[in-house]
């Protein structure tokens, strides 16, 4: 499996800025030829959400999708099954909760994402505190912790997250949970700075990023951005990897 | 890692034993940690003690009384005391909580709370609490509970609180606490979280503990008076997130009482539950093979939760409390019971440790001659027109 360190710091060491699209493994039959979509696309890598029954983190739209996973009966390895099979080229990450982790063990589930070609983990209810079990089956395994920064971290925690974290940093770009959003909010520039002075790590901004304009005004203050409900948005409204494609597309074209 | 002493301090990561900790987003990790702070600057300051013994003894009613119960004491074999929290003001053992953290919220500078709701005693409790210190609230209950307890939506609104409805997921307690977190997430700088129970991120299942600490400790010396000196046998208290239970048990855990805790047969989270997180903490939770947390049933929703305080998780598994179940069925005889043979209409939650002691009362479990406490934890008026339905399709009354 690609290193999600090493591919992200290369593309952007070379000019380029980061594109990461969302998608809710199992939400539809057609969820990983979506996936290659958005690969094709322009994506840098893939965000890949196993559902959780209870998603305190997340919006209306990413709540919609994993409930309509939920309801065509998909299990966590079935997610990591589409991942196999889709052969990404660039670097997959699953975003999850950590009681799907806890309910798997640290150890096998580390060992399921590496088998199944996922190269980082996303689990926003995990915070630095807690991580030790599952960062070190994690690290055993070649999985990136990707750890999140919020406006709301101070700088002596923003220091200890992006020394445990792995693959890239998430900057979070305003309180609150995900969604689309009308503007970027006032917090962006001083979340990225505060994790620029702790780390060389490449730094992504998601939360509430929804249109190629604010991806790119994301992008002269980061190197890059995750793209969720505005994407899954399109999905849930019918819109199939076609239409993913020409939307990420459109992101790519922003951000170039 | 601590939390070994009997209902002491957890240790600073939030254990009790291997239950308890902070799994929130990091979003609200700042808020969890400055929230320990300002919670153990409070309890150990005088004046925000006595401020708020002073709220609870002048405007919640307290100390509430401790009863004894003739007629159900001959009933049964066994002789009954309550702890009479359906006296307090708002009805519930609630108010003892929110008066705290609704005090600790004008301490941090903060203008508003939020809080969850199920049966809606703690929305109610909040709203009055919030309503008497100027503060704005706003309290999460799903849709299904909205609905089976119209009047409490109506009292919160009166009392000047936003009810919000939650349609997501089972529209019910889960899902308040929940939305509740989401808009805690957006909202943290300016508002509380006012946790209902003994669950959620430490230091809530700590800080509440303590808030309803007093219901113990008076039925403690109450019951000394009664019973010559002597502790009951058996202290018994409902259980949904467990906050009623916790404090009730705070008083007792260092007497050689028994303590046990009942749980909503379609809720049991200690008989039925597997460990897992949720809602910020780690503690026994329903769920399916996969993590998925399964939705609870319960005639009561105030105990229609599918998790419990990790502080109960920690108690069962020591073997210092006793966890239990009852069913719709006992709890409706109980409810019936008490009302019949005291003149006390109990909350269909706690009836639920009614039932428990009607259930086992002259068995090896609650032998004849034994002195039991259940903690009353509150008043079945927003129940009545529930049962009434129940009894009226089919039942007779």
């Amino acid at each position: 499996m690609p290193d999600l360190d090493k591919e992200l710091r290369a593309r952007r060491d070379s000019g380029r800025k980061l594109l990461i699209p969302y998608l809710m493994g199992g939400m539809t039959d057609d969820w990983p030829q979506t996936l290659a979509a958005v690969v094709a696309a322009g994506a840098d890598a893939v965000e890949v959400g196993i559902p959780f029954s209870d998603p305190i983190i997340d919006g209306p739209v990413i709540q919609e999708a994993g409930l309509r996973s939920l309801t065509r009966g998909t299990v966590p390895q079935e997610v990591l099954d589409g991942i196999a099979g889709a052969e990404s080229p660039v670097p997959v990450a699953v975003m999850t909760y950590y009681n799907i982790v806890f309910r798997a063990g640290h150890k096998r589930m580390a060992r399921s994402l590496a088998a199944a070609g996922v190269s980082g983990a996303i689990i926003p209810d995990l915070p630095i505190e807690e991580i030790d079990p599952w960062a070190a089956e994690a690290d055993g395994a070649g999985i990136a912790t990707v750890l999140l920064v919020a406006p709301s971290s101070p700088p002596d925690r923003v220091e200890r997250i992006c020394a445990r974290a792995r693959g890239f940093v998430y900057a979070v770009a305003r309180m609150a949970v995900t969604g689309e959003r009308g503007d970027l909010g006032n917090d962006l520039t001083k979340v990225v700075e505060r994790i620029r002075n702790c780390t060389d790590m490449p730094i992504c901004v998601g939360i509430g990023v929804s249109t190629p304009a604010q991806a790119a005004e994301v992008c002269e203050v980061a190197d890059g951005v995750v793209v969720g409900s505005a994407l899954v948005r399109r999905l849930l409204e019918g819109e199939g990897p076609d239409g993913a494609a020409a939307f990420v597309g459109s992101l790519r074209d922003a951000i170039s | 890692m601590s939390g070994d002493s009997l209902m002491g301090r957890p240790g600073a990561d939030g254990r009790f034993g291997e239950f308890g900790g902070r799994f929130v987003p990091e979003a609200l990790m700042p808020a969890c940690l400055e929230l320990e702070k300002w919670f153990d600057d409070a309890w150990a300051d005088p004046a925000f003690r006595a401020e708020l013994d002073g709220l609870l003894r002048h405007y919640g009613g307290r100390p509430t009384p401790v009863t004894e119960c003739g007629r159900l004491s001959e009933r049964l074999g066994v002789r009954v005391l309550l702890k009479r929290e359906d006296l307090a003001h708002t009805g519930s053992h609630k108010l003892n909580n929110v008066v705290g953290q609704a005090l600790l919220t004008k301490r941090m500078g903060k203008g508003r709370m939020i809080a969850e709701t199920g049966a809606g005693q703690h929305g109610v409790a909040s709203a009055t609490a919030a309503a008497l210190f100027g503060l704005e609230c706003t309290v999460f209950m799903g849709e299904v509970d909205t609905k089976r307890q119209e009047l409490n939506v109506f009292r919160m609104e009166l009392l000047g609180a936003e009810v919000r409805s939650v349609t997501s997921g089972s529209r019910t307690l889960k899902d308040a606490v929940n939305e509740a977190m989401r808009e805690w997430v957006a909202s943290v700088d300016t508002t509380h979280y006012c946790l209902g129970s003994v669950m959620g991120p430490h230091p809530f299942p700590y800080m509440v503990r303590q808030l309803q600490s007093v219901v113990g400790e008076e039925a403690r010396a109450q019951c000394r008076d009664v019973l010559d000196g002597s502790d009951p046998d058996v202290v018994v208290a409902c259980i949904g997130g467990g906050s009623n239970a916790a404090g009730t048990f705070a008083g007792f855990v260092d007497t050689g009482a028994r303590l046990v805790g009942v749980e909503a047969a379609g809720g049991a989270a200690i008989t039925n539950g597997i460990p897992g997180v949720l809602h910020g903490m780690h503690s026994r939770l329903l769920q399916d093979e996969a993590g998925q947390i399964l939705e609870a049933e319960s005639i009561s929703a105030g105990l229609d939760y599918p998790g419990l305080g990790p502080e109960h998780a920690h108690l069962a598994a020591i073997g210092r409390a006793e966890y239990s179940t009852a069913t719709d069925d006992e709890v409706l005889e109980a409810f019936r019971l008490l009302s019949h043979t005291e003149g006390i209409i109990p909350a269909l939650e706690s009836a639920h440790a009614v039932a428990w002691v009607a259930r086992t009362a002259g068995t090896p479990a609650l032998p004849p001659g034994s002195t039991v406490l259940i903690t009353l934890s509150g008043r079945g008026d927003k129940d009545v027109a529930q049962v009434r339905e129940i009894f009226g399709r089919g039942r007779d009354a």
